[in-house]
């Protein structure tokens, strides 16, 4: 690849990228004919360059898993598109797919899953590479170059181990080396950490930030937990019932939030320090039902700070400087 | 006799009956609750404090027996005292409210109903008067009381974990155990969650255990706190002192590897290995083989509890030392080993 195709276009680019699911019918759907749909992602556009780790942050049910599906062809979109190193990914068949199977690749958040009981270690972390048709002679190599790259080299200490004999920690920097054995140019990390004791988290952490650093990997980070965005990640999006409502570099974003959602949100969380704000926080009630979502605002109901307007119109995702932008009539 | 704690326990010990033989699950712990007031009870997974907790409520899993040790509940010992005097304690002395408000809650009753089960069964209480406090105590925890009458699966996870909150205050007990009760929710949710808790905790003055693996929440409720490792209390005192001035290296390791977002620029620290096996025979410290300060006497002997001017007590062989150990802590390279 030369020097300008890589400044042409970022290496993840969706636009319009919307997921609608059907939603259960009611009776007077029945009669009428009518079928709901839950709209999971709602016309995101999201950019990820080489080399760049971008943290999407939100509660259960707010699209953000679905996003990372659709990015690696896990789930097809309703609408919009997704280009992965410039190529529309929809149409991508046979080898082309393969191809880009191999350049994009999963983490699963729990370990404890995410491997073949029945598998040695030596065999889960070779098998994408027999998958994907690599040739033999490099397989050994190539694992022993990813437990390196997860500082649990060498493969002969997991000599005949299966799953079940290691740790959390271990599993999880194995299900990371799986996905890194194929060299992938980005990977999609789903609550990388959240199965995981708090000693042996910083551990995974560490080398997640390190693999990025060193391998120049792109990587969308699914997650909950502000502090594992923002010790892992520069950029960060912010997702509510389906559509971004704020993205920025990530220090900035936390530390002085525009959109009311992300400042509740930051103010949730609790510090492991005694002198910390007790405040109530900036939000009402409960997220709202994703299903028939009114016009305006889809946070409205829980601002405290609503007016009149945003009832009214949808606040577009607009650029305020310094690369971050925000989805609110108010900000 | 105002200063008597509501629950003191006093070396107790609980193992479990295992494929690979028995398991010490919980060696010798000894802490008290005084009365109004949130314990931490904090470690992670497999370090015993689900047990304790368990201990506590009279629920422990069939392979497991209370080894030794005495539970004073307003100095009235439930271990050796009859079944029955603990069978009664239960919701009107101590209640619990688990972590998964999912699955203790029947999905085929009335959440009213449920309350006012417990109202009538152990409060003996009339319908209708059961009816009237089941309406209270939904008001108590932020719930709208002409929802008492919906099912389980029309609730959202914070307001079933609501729920098992009115629950445990029914009766009004004198000790609430809650076991990792945020830990299932959402950030925002957690926050709201843990608002409740606090603001309970103040109006009534309740006497609570609060069981997580989360040292911010520990910071966010609690006065006192216990920190275990490996079926021990390593460190025990006031939650300021233990998170500020952690005496004991798990502590101060586990004060490190916490992510922060106020001060996130600094390096998260691990500490190296995992706990022990328990199922085998252990010698000396258990935190020894992953402690950067471990000396050759702390292989072979179990380190003594010593009590700090503070009030908070922990049990190094390098207990002189601690102060020194803390500012080597914050040293990333203390804890980096060659693999």
């Amino acid at each position: 690849m030369t020097a300008a195709q890589t400044s042409a276009h970022p290496l993840v680019a969706a636009s319009g990228l919307t997921k609608r699911f059907a939603a259960p019918r009611s009776l007077s759907d029945m009669f009428s004919g009518h079928q709901p749909h839950v709209h999971a992602v709602d016309g995101i556009d999201l950019r990820i360059a080489r080399g760049e780790s971008v943290g999407l942050l939100g509660e259960s049910g707010c699209g953000k898993t679905t996003t990372g599906r659709l990015l690696l062809k896990l789930t097809e979109p309703s609408a919009g598109s997704i280009a992965f190193d410039g190529v529309a990914i929809d149409t991508l068949k046979g080898n082309a797919l393969t191809a880009f199977r191999k350049r994009a690749q999963l983490v699963f958040q729990n370990p404890f899953d995410a491997l073949n009981p029945r598998f040695t270690i030596e065999r889960v972390l070779a098998e994408p590479l027999v998958n994907t048709g690599v040739e033999r002679a490099s397989h050994s190599d190539k694992v022993e170059k990813a437990l390196a790259q997860v500082r649990l080299p060498p493969l002969s200490r997991f000599e005949g181990l299966f799953p079940h004999q290691l740790s959390g920690g271990q599993l999880q920097r194995i299900v990371l080396a799986r996905a890194l054995v194929l060299e992938p140019d980005f990977i999609v990390a789903d609550e990388p950490v959240s199965m995981l004791d708090v000693s042996v988290r910083a551990g995974v952490l560490n080398v997640m930030r390190e693999v990025r650093a060193t391998l120049g990997l792109a990587a969308l980070y699914i997650s909950h937990d502000l502090a594992l965005v923002r010790y892992v990640c520069s950029t960060t999006l912010v997702m509510y019932l389906g559509k971004i409502v704020e993205q920025g570099p990530t220090a900035d974003l936390l530390k002085t939030p525009l959109h009311p959602y992300t400042r509740a949100l930051v103010n949730a969380v609790p510090v492991p320090r005694v002198d910390q704000s007790h405040e109530p926080l900036p939000i009402i009630g409960n997220v709202s039902d994703a299903r028939g979502q009114p016009r305006g605002c889809r946070f409205r109901e829980r601002c405290p700070m609503a007016v009149a307007r945003c009832a009214e119109e949808e606040p577009p995702l607009r650029d305020c400087g310094q690369g971050r932008r925000v989805a609110c009539h108010l900000a | 006799m105002s200063n008597q704690p509501v629950l003191d326990v006093r070396d107790l010990s609980v193992e479990y009956r295992t494929a690979r033989g028995v398991v010490r699950a919980v060696d010798g712990i000894s802490f008290s609750v005084p009365k109004g007031a949130i314990l931490g009870l904090v470690g992670e997974s497999g370090c015993g404090k689900t047990t304790v907790a368990r201990s506590i409520t009279g629920v422990l899993h069939q392979s497991a027996r209370i080894a030794g040790g005495e539970l004073l509940l307003h100095g009235r010992d439930l271990v050796s005292g009859p079944p029955k005097a603990w069978l009664d304690a239960r919701w009107r002395e101590i209640s619990f409210v688990p972590q998964s408000a999912m699955n203790s809650l029947d999905p085929v009753y009335r959440i009213g109903n449920q309350i006012e089960e417990v109202l009538i069964h152990r409060g003996g209480k009339t319908r209708a008067a059961a009816r009237a406090r089941a309406s209270t105590l939904f008001e108590m925890v932020g719930l709208n009381p002409g929802r008492l009458d919906e099912y389980p699966h029309q609730f959202s996870g914070g307001m079933r974990q609501r729920v098992a909150i009115a629950l445990a205050l029914a009766l009004n007990p004198s000790l609430v155990i809650a076991d990792e009760p945020v830990t299932a929710l959402d950030v925002i949710v957690q926050r709201q969650i843990l608002d409740v808790i606090r603001d309970l905790q103040r109006r009534l003055s309740l006497s609570m255990i609060l069981v997580t693996h989360d040292i911010s929440v520990v910071a966010y409720l609690c006065d006192q706190v216990v920190v275990m490792y490996a079926g021990r209390v390593v460190e025990s005192g006031g939650t300021r002192d233990v998170l500020e001035r952690p005496r004991h290296p798990y502590t101060m390791g586990l004060t490190n590897a916490f992510p922060d977002l106020e001060s996130a620029a600094h390096d998260l620290v691990p500490i190296d290995g995992s706990p022990p096996d328990l199922s085998q025979s252990l010698a000396g410290c258990r935190f020894q083989p992953r402690c950067p300060f471990a000396l050759p006497v702390c292989s072979s002997d179990d380190p003594q509890t010593k009590t700090a001017g503070s009030g908070t007590r922990f049990a190094c062989h390098r207990h002189a030392d601690s102060d020194m150990l803390r500012r080597q802590s914050r040293d990333i390279a203390t804890w980096q080993r060659p693999q």
